[in-house]
């Protein structure tokens, strides 16, 4: 199986660790992973913020970059559900708009190969004991696109549950939303920072030292919060806490 | 007929700020923030427990889409067909295309009466035409009769929320409104009034009681029409309608075409899905049902006046048109985390939430600073797509708004078709955005660009300036790394890397 990493230009840029995180991970499970590095943005942040003509060019890449490939994994759930939800929708639009089926055709290949990291692992790898140990009391937020767009579940606490010497916490009021929704965050800066408040607040309320999530934007978001606020949180993405073993802990 | 768009809406664009702005007050309010979070919350869980107890839940919200599908792409067939089992039934029948041609014929019938005061039941399509301000300047006084409705009346206030318009109130300010007001609209609130729920609900009693037994005029909206026998239904928790709808002799009902349904055997779906979606009951306390007119019981005189103002235009949007299935249940609103930190008023519009943000901006157009900047407020979390009963997307509709607001485009005004100007205010956005897909589209650009920023990570400074102070305002800037992901690939699991697709 020829698998690639869809690692989404936010994580390339911004979060190195978790990309070597992943492709640790996927290798110790016996995955060959390419990272094709013709890849740049699946077009999330435009299509979300009205700019569906600008987001087709950057749908058509990604499909040239990753048509090829068996599989396509992404350390993401918002990034995934736009792939997998909003790709299908961009090709409906387009013939709507009496342009034909060309773009629906060229985006029809990648979206039923691209898979959310945890649905990956427990859908197609059929794992849920990645090997991993972590000694740390861990919160886990359920980012809202993962959760109602691709329908994630349980799969990732059930990953976590299975990692050694973690000690997983239920997080109040985890399916809210914590206030970040890309452009929204810039927008409705005083909502959006109310909701990361409110979300911090729950998160510490658990006692957790880490808050654990399956997207790095949600993350920056909290994140950012926290560290305003002086918390000793930290916000970690769940693919190091995953590829973390006895051997090579992650810091 | 197909013309440059330069703004007009349906009804003229309420002055009222953009929806940031307009959320400041709330969010910095910690005990509105507080009450709104308690009733949100608990309405919210009770929701969730009411709808769990159906195991058909999936089944009945899909039959209700479907249904509410089929009327509105029927809807000049069973509009008419309606026509006829009212008149058949002995009432009126009148259009009214916006606001102010609804409020003209209201206004002529209530006149034709003569008198001059009527009471009300809590009715959203009267709120979102102004009848009550329409009908004070043609002298004649409007009495909300529905509790919170009497407080919004009574306090000068606006609604902030669909099912409980006082959500934003305490008992507190219950007391202090009923105490200042009630005496200059009719009976006086008692002496020495209490803020517990029990005195306070007297007191709204006997203000009212005197006006039902009084009025020989009700108005009301209505919940749902069936196409077939002509009936209304009102579902309330009060009673307070059932009196509007029974004693007065004269009923006018000014009703959303968009409320029709084809048949009787329709409501069993909605009559489920309603009560458990917005009050999370199983049933609610009242439901009122009349067909025309019958002698001896009830009004003598029934008029219907169905109002367009927006719906046939939206009707002609294939995404937007699906928020015409909403039966304003309100679940949206209350899981909705922006409603419940912004509050209802933010919204500029009387209907506030996620539906409101996806109903104002068609109903009244995209022209005015409010109706382009609600289709923003929304972290496209989903929740309220989750919980509709109709399952109205609301997200995709919000997307699909964004996108007239900032590229313009087709739509339908007014019954024309015309082609939207992008709204004025982001021109900096759209330069940036094309920017980003040049770079995304151009692999060699993004990488000189991640470099770049890696290199001077730093000098970079942990406050932004200008529109990013949006963001470093409150929370901190990640950190950019020393090399970006790619960088990493290449140096160290080298040639495959470069060449990139995997074809």
């Amino acid at each position: 199986m020829r698998v690639a990493l869809f690692l989404t230009c936010v994580n390339d840029t911004l979060y190195p660790d978790t990309g070597r995180a992943t492709v640790k991970l996927l290798t110790r499970l016996g995955v060959d992973v390419d990272f094709p590095s013709g890849q740049s943005c699946c077009g999330q942040a435009h299509y979300n913020t009205g700019y569906r003509h600008e987001a087709e060019p950057l749908a058509r890449h990604f499909s040239d970059v990753f048509g090829g490939y068996d599989a396509i994994v992404t350390p993401s759930g918002s990034c995934g559900a736009m792939v997998r939800e909003l790709y299908p929708r961009m090709g409906e639009r387009a013939r709507a708009e009496g342009r034909g089926d060309a773009l629906a055709r060229t985006l029809a290949p990648v979206v039923p190969k691209t898979y959310e990291l945890t649905e990956f692992l427990v859908d197609v790898l059929g794992v849920t004991d990645v090997g991993a140990r972590y000694p740390h009391k861990v919160t886990y937020h359920p980012t809202c696109h993962g959760l109602r767009s691709l329908g994630l579940g349980d799969r990732p606490r059930r990953l976590l549950r299975a990692v050694r010497d973690l000690e997983l916490v239920e997080l109040p009021g985890a399916e809210e939303c914590c206030g970040f929704g890309g452009t929204f965050a810039l927008k409705n800066a005083e909502v959006s920072a109310a909701m990361g408040a409110d979300k911090v607040r729950s998160a510490e309320s658990t006692g957790a030292q880490v808050l654990c999530a399956a997207d790095n934007s949600c993350l920056m978001h909290i994140g950012g919060t926290m560290s305003r606020s002086g918390s000793t949180m930290r916000p970690v993405h769940i693919a190091e806490i995953l590829a973390s073993t006895e051997e090579e802990p992650a810091v | 007929m197909s013309r440059t768009f330069v703004g007009m809406p349906a009804s003229p664009p309420p002055a009222h700020p953009a929806f940031p702005k307009a959320a400041r007050d709330a969010v910095r309010n910690p005990t509105l923030r507080e009450n709104l979070r308690h009733a949100t919350h608990t309405i919210r869980a009770k929701r969730a427990k009411a709808v769990a107890e159906l195991s058909d839940w999936a089944g009945l919200r899909e039959a209700g889409r479907r249904i509410k599908d089929h009327t509105l792409h029927h809807l000049d067939r069973y509009l008419e067909q309606l026509e006829e089992s009212v008149t058949a039934a002995g009432g009126t029948v009148h259009w009214a295309a916006d606001a102010e041609e609804a409020n003209r014929i209201v206004a002529a019938l209530v006149k034709e009466t003569g008198e001059s005061e009527v009471v009300k039941v809590k009715s959203m399509a009267t709120q979102e035409i102004g009848l009550n301000e329409a009908l004070e300047a043609e002298g004649i006084r409007a009495y909300e009769t529905d509790l919170a409705e009497l407080i919004v009346q009574l306090g000068k206030d606006r609604p902030s929320h669909i099912l409980v318009p006082a959500i934003h109130r305490n008992r507190g300010e219950i007391r202090d409104i009923f105490r200042a007001e009630m005496g200059a609209w009719g009976r006086p609130a008692p002496e020495g009034l209490s803020d517990t729920p029990a005195e306070l609900a007297e007191a709204a009693r006997l203000h009212l009681r005197e006006k039902f037994l009084r009025a020989k005029v009700g108005i009301s909206g209505a919940n749902f029409m069936v196409a077939e026998t002509g009936t209304l239904v009102v579902v309330e928790s009060e009673g307070n309608g059932r009196m509007c709808l029974t004693l007065p002799e004269t009923l006018i009902s000014v009703v959303g075409i968009e409320k029709v349904v084809p048949t009787w055997r329709d409501l069993e779906v909605f009559l489920q899905t309603l009560p458990r979606s917005s009050t999370a009951e199983r049933m609610n306390p009242y439901t009122s049902m009349w067909t025309g007119t019958t002698d001896g019981d009830g009004p003598r005189t029934f008029h219907l006046v169905l109002l367009d103002n927006g719906r046939t235009d939206t009707l002609a949007d294939r995404v937007g048109r699906q928020a015409l299935r909403c039966i304003r249940c309100s679940a949206c609103l209350n899981v909705c985390p922006v409603y419940e930190r912004a509050g209802g008023h933010a919204y500029g519009s009387v209907y506030p939430g996620p539906i409101g943000a996806i109903l104002s901006p068609q109903l009244r157009g995209t022209a005015s600073e409010i109706d382009a900047s609600l289709p923003y407020a929304s972290t496209l979390c989903g929740a309220c797509y989750e919980v509709c009963p109709v399952a109205i997307d609301i997200p995709e509709v919000l997307v699909h708004l964004r996108e007239r607001v900032v590229q313009g485009g087709p739509a339908v005004r007014r019954g024309d078709k015309v082609v939207l100007k992008p709204a004025k205010g982001h021109a900096a956005e759209r330069a940036a955005m094309r920017a980003a897909r040049w770079a995304f589209t151009h692999p060699g650009a993004l990488r000189a660009g991640q470099r770049l920023a890696s290199r001077t990570r730093r000098l970079h400074p942990r406050a932004l300036p200008g529109p990013g102070r949006a963001w470093s305002g409150t929370r901190d800037l990640p950190a950019v790394p020393a090399e970006p992901f790619r960088d990493w690939w290449q140096r160290t699991q080298g040639e495959s890397g470069e060449q990139g697709a995997g074809k």
